[in-house]
């Protein structure tokens, strides 16, 4: 099996390691990273679980190869609160009781910040959409999208406040 | 206690600080991976290893004859079965375990599993349970004594009087029911890690488990290892479901594993393993029976089931309930007789049986019920609500004896069941129905009320391999007035660390913030039976509340010593302790947790804290209506839930964000099950859907909005009037969708369609009357 250098930069910061070609990118970051918040429940691209930023785009880290990466930037959910405060996102999951297990919740949070950032003002059938990547066996969904928007709601209070 | 409070264990999971299994990584730890069978049914002529064990990497080939020198080819089941860990001379379904590898990675694991070779000869394969129980049926389990392939009969009821009522019945209504095989497909599979010590001789294994405490013993059983040198750590679960209660080969093997090696051991089950090999839920083949005047009125129930159970009957039951709760299937309906009984066979598929919100067979029971009780409301031309106000054990008759034996402790069904129908619409929503009948539409309204039974169980008839159903908490108040409690439970999301802390906090007068809950932990916290069940709250939420008011009983002789007044003259408000008489005087808990390390009276020990154990004295039966209301797409088949409401009542509601969680989560499997889901084997033995791609799990587009609403009728015999619900919605919803959909298609005759729903099978029916040609 062929051994590759990788240089990675993963929540703002580089990482080089030796990686076989064969290594998924999910299992280098859980395991050559610690970086254990990012989850494998399928490994074959269906729950969305492992779901990460690939250069501010969320991709399914279980179907990428670490060697893939080599000189890009990656966020996971450890990179998502800003010096230890939770973003409005993840506050809202709290308040709207979006998550369970939890074992769902780390990809979803990646997911919806991504989507969120390119568009602001979904409707409720866009977000189930964009839910849609994802499984989660506890919520039934109810409260993850309300948790979403709400954040869209806060977010476009935010909007008019400034404006004005 | 009955606040929204925000969930304590949510900023670490939305930081991804949770700690799920496959998070523990060990200095020196291997991993595992096992061999399984392609084959449903075969003999194992000849394993060669040899090749696998030279690969690079390994460190250990395991298979069921080097298991069979430690004594661990084979272990118990909970039904009183046993089951092959490694394969021994044949398989009996597809994926079974076969042989496993450890080497330094998962991936070097997995390879050397392709140099495994196995010399296989096929046997002939039986996969209907009816099948199975022909004369001439190949013998699966070679094994038993009992030369067939029929595992046990049970029964329950009176069989003379019901036959006694059927003979006298003017209206007799029969119908087969499917409950079809499905799974709980926990988001995080199952899987452990097994850390033995050479040095200390002792076990820390780490596993995905619903019941720590049980695992434990059961491996001190099988292992020989000492009980107290084993620690068990559930961490955090990536859901449960029921998936997580047994104990599964790859456990054993890896505990195995480190044995031999002296060094960690992870085995970590990939999605196709979870569905193929773990424990199925429901494949109940069910025959019921109503007798029952013409008025509606119900007077006897038959039920005859045939259980698949797979090759090894591991379902997870107490062990006199081989068949579960299944003769709650009464329901909520006063039957004057019945009679219920099961035949468990054995086909060449995985074991299990008891999962998925089942609440041990409640599911089917409920389900059965229910619509059975529509197909008698459609024969009789009743309105499903009406034939069901009719037949409601009324709420003076409880607690309430059914014909199978059980005491229900409390219930108004019929407040319940109105409250729904009000906030449905149901009289407008049947007059829209009978104009779009007039059109040729197909609308449907389902009715589900349902009684559940859960918290097992009191400690005559409820047992797990011989270990009484009870569970327990123990509280320690800190000196600051701060409180630890753990428990015998362990959650796997139902958000016991917030609703436990609610409880205590509220018996001792203090904040939720203050206490900490930990559960999971076989060193440290208190034995109990595990969360499974929804047997929680029943019974760890009593223990909890009974706990905390011995703590409380201590408290008050150290208030009346900080007060300088008599014990009988202290008074509990709820916050703080005051003398009688004396207004104004006054000592929190904090004060008298401070004093009980500092200040303590003579002839009271130091320390603040309790440990109870609660053996529950009967079961709580929480109940619920469910409407669901369809609308059919005539050219498709295809079925959309326009709405779904759902009426629960769990007594006393300790947090009511969670149980509208575990409400929404419950239904959403409801759904998928009576819409999506199926584990179908081909007459090879095949298993049909063991992935994502083809056991379907919804997702937010498929789910429907679900409303909720309550009513609150307390059990009478639990501390703080509380009943289990997480399983309440899968128990109840299945049969609100059927009952729907059969409602729409009623015009057309169509009296039941087993499930899943899915849009061809609707579609066949539709196009059989000529809809849509």
């Amino acid at each position: 099996m062929s051994v590759h250098e990788i240089e990675v930069t993963i929540n703002g910061k580089k990482y080089q390691e030796q990686v076989e070609s064969r290594m998924l990118l999910s299992d280098f970051l859980r395991e050559k990273c610690g970086l254990t918040g990012t989850h494998v429940g399928c490994e074959h691209g269906v729950c969305g679980a492992c779901t990460i930023h690939l250069n501010g785009s969320a991709v399914r880290s279980c179907l990428i190869f670490a060697v893939q990466v080599d000189g890009q930037e990656i966020t996971t959910v450890e990179g998502l609160t800003k010096d230890g405060e939770l973003t409005p996102l993840q506050r809202n999951f709290i308040e709207c009781h979006g998550l369970q297990c939890g074992f769902c919740t780390p990809g979803i949070l990646m997911s919806t910040t991504d989507y969120l950032q390119k568009n602001p003002n979904p409707t409720l059938q866009e977000i189930k959409e964009m839910l849609s990547g994802h499984l989660c066996r506890c919520t039934g969904y109810e409260g993850i999208i309300k948790a979403i928007q709400k954040t869209i709601d806060e977010n476009n209070h935010h909007y008019e406040a400034e404006r004005r | 206690m009955g606040k929204s409070i925000a969930r304590k264990e949510d900023p670490r999971f939305l930081r991804g600080k949770g700690r799920y299994v496959d998070d523990v990584i060990l200095p020196n730890m291997l991993y595992m991976a096992i061999l399984r069978s392609p084959y449903a049914h075969a003999r194992i002529r000849r394993i060669d290893t040899s090749a696998a064990l030279a690969a690079p990497g390994v460190k250990l080939v395991l298979t069921g004859e080097d298991l069979a020198k430690m004594n661990l080819a084979w272990m118990p089941t909970l039904n009183g079965d046993q089951q092959m860990v490694l394969a021994v001379d044949k398989v009996l379904f597809q994926y079974q375990e076969v042989a496993a590898v450890v080497a330094e990675t998962r991936a070097q694991a997995e390879d050397a599993l392709q140099l495994i070779e196995v010399d296989y000869e096929p046997l002939p394969v039986v996969v209907d349970p009816f099948k199975a129980l022909e004369p001439d049926a190949p013998i699966l389990r070679e094994d038993r004594e009992k030369k067939s392939n029929h595992i046990w009969h049970w029964e329950s009821g009176d069989r003379e009087e019901t036959e006694n009522v059927f003979r006298d019945a003017p209206v007799v209504v029969k119908q087969d029911v499917r409950f079809q095989r499905v799974h709980p497909s926990p988001l995080e599979p199952c899987g452990c890690v097994a850390d033995y010590n050479t040095a200390t001789g002792r076990l820390t294994f780490y596993v995905t488990s619903q019941a720590p405490h049980v695992h434990r013993t059961v491996i001190a059983m099988l292992s020989g290892i000492p009980e107290h040198q084993i620690r068990v750590i559930s961490p955090d679960i990536g859901g449960g479901f029921g998936n997580k209660v047994g104990v599964y080969p790859g456990y054993v093997v890896a505990v195995a594993a480190s044995l031999k090696l002296g060094v960690p051991v992870k085995w970590i089950e990939t999605r196709t393993e979870n569905i193929a090999s773990t424990s199925f839920a429901r494949d109940f083949h069910m025959t019921c029976e109503i007798a029952a005047r013409e008025d509606g009125k119900v007077l006897g129930l038959r039920v005859k089931t045939i259980a698949d159970h797979g090759a090894f009957d591991a379902a997870a039951n107490p062990t006199k309930f081989p068949a579960g709760l299944f003769n709650i299937v009464t329901g909520s309906y006063d039957f004057k007789a019945a009679f219920v009984e099961v035949d468990a066979v054995y086909t060449n598929k995985a074991p299990g049986g008891v999962a998925y919100r089942c609440s041990f067979r409640v599911t089917e029971a409920a389900y059965l019920i229910e619509r059975t009780m529509d197909v008698l409301a459609q024969r009789l031309k009743i309105d499903p609500a009406e034939l069901r106000f009719r037949n409601f054990i009324r709420k003076d008759q409880f607690p309430y004896k059914s014909p199978t034996g059980w005491v229900y402790d409390s219930g108004d069904y019929e407040k319940t069941l109105k409250l729904a129908l009000e906030r449905i619409g149901y009289d407008e929503l049947r007059k829209e129905q009978a104009e779009k009948r007039a059109r040729g539409e197909f609308m449907g309204i389902g009715i589900s009320t349902f009684t559940e039974i859960v918290g097992g169980g009191p400690k005559n008839t409820f047992d797990i391999l011989g270990i009484k159903m009870f569970d327990s908490a123990e509280i320690r108040v800190h000196p600051t007035g701060k409180v630890i409690a753990r428990l015998g439970v362990r959650h796997q999301g139902q958000g016991h660390e917030t609703t436990f802390a609610q409880i205590i906090a509220e018996e001792l007068g203090l904040s939720a913030d203050d206490v900490l809950i930990e559960e999971g932990d076989t060193d440290t916290a208190p034995y109990g039976l595990g969360t499974y069940a929804s047997r929680s709250t029943p019974t760890a939420g009593a223990a909890a509340a009974l706990c905390a008011r011995r703590i409380r009983e201590k408290a008050r002789k150290i208030a009346a010593h900080l007060l300088e007044v008599g014990e009988d003259d202290v008074v509990w408000d709820g916050t703080a302790f005051s003398a009688k008489g004396l207004p104004g005087k006054s000592v929190t808990m904090k004060d008298v947790a401070f004093a009980a390390y500092t200040d303590v009276p003579d002839g009271v020990e130091p320390g603040l804290e309790a440990t109870y154990y609660y053996d529950p004295p009967n079961l709580t039966f929480p109940h619920g209506a469910y409407i669901a209301v369809v609308d059919i797409d005539k050219g498709t088949g295809a079925v959309k839930v326009r709405r779904f409401l759902a009426v629960d009542d769990c007594g006393n509601v300790i947090n009511p964000m969670i149980v509208e969680g575990q409400v929404h989560g419950g239904l959403t499997e409801g759904f998928a099950i009576a819409f999506m889901q199926d584990i179908p084997y081909d007459s090879n033995g095949n298993c049909l859907a063991p992935n994502w791609m083809d056991y379907l799990v919804p997702t937010a587009l498929d789910t429907p909005h679900w409303e909720t609403d309550r009513t609150v009728t307390p059990s009478p015999h639990h501390p703080i009037g509380a009943k289990g619900v997480g399983e309440s919605p899968n128990v109840g919803s299945p049969a609100a969708f059927v009952n729907a959909v059969v409602d729409a298609l009623s015009p057309l005759g169509v009296e039941h369609i087993d499930m899943p729903l899915y849009p061809w099978k609707i579609w066949k029916i539709l196009r059989e009357h000529g809809i849509n040609e």
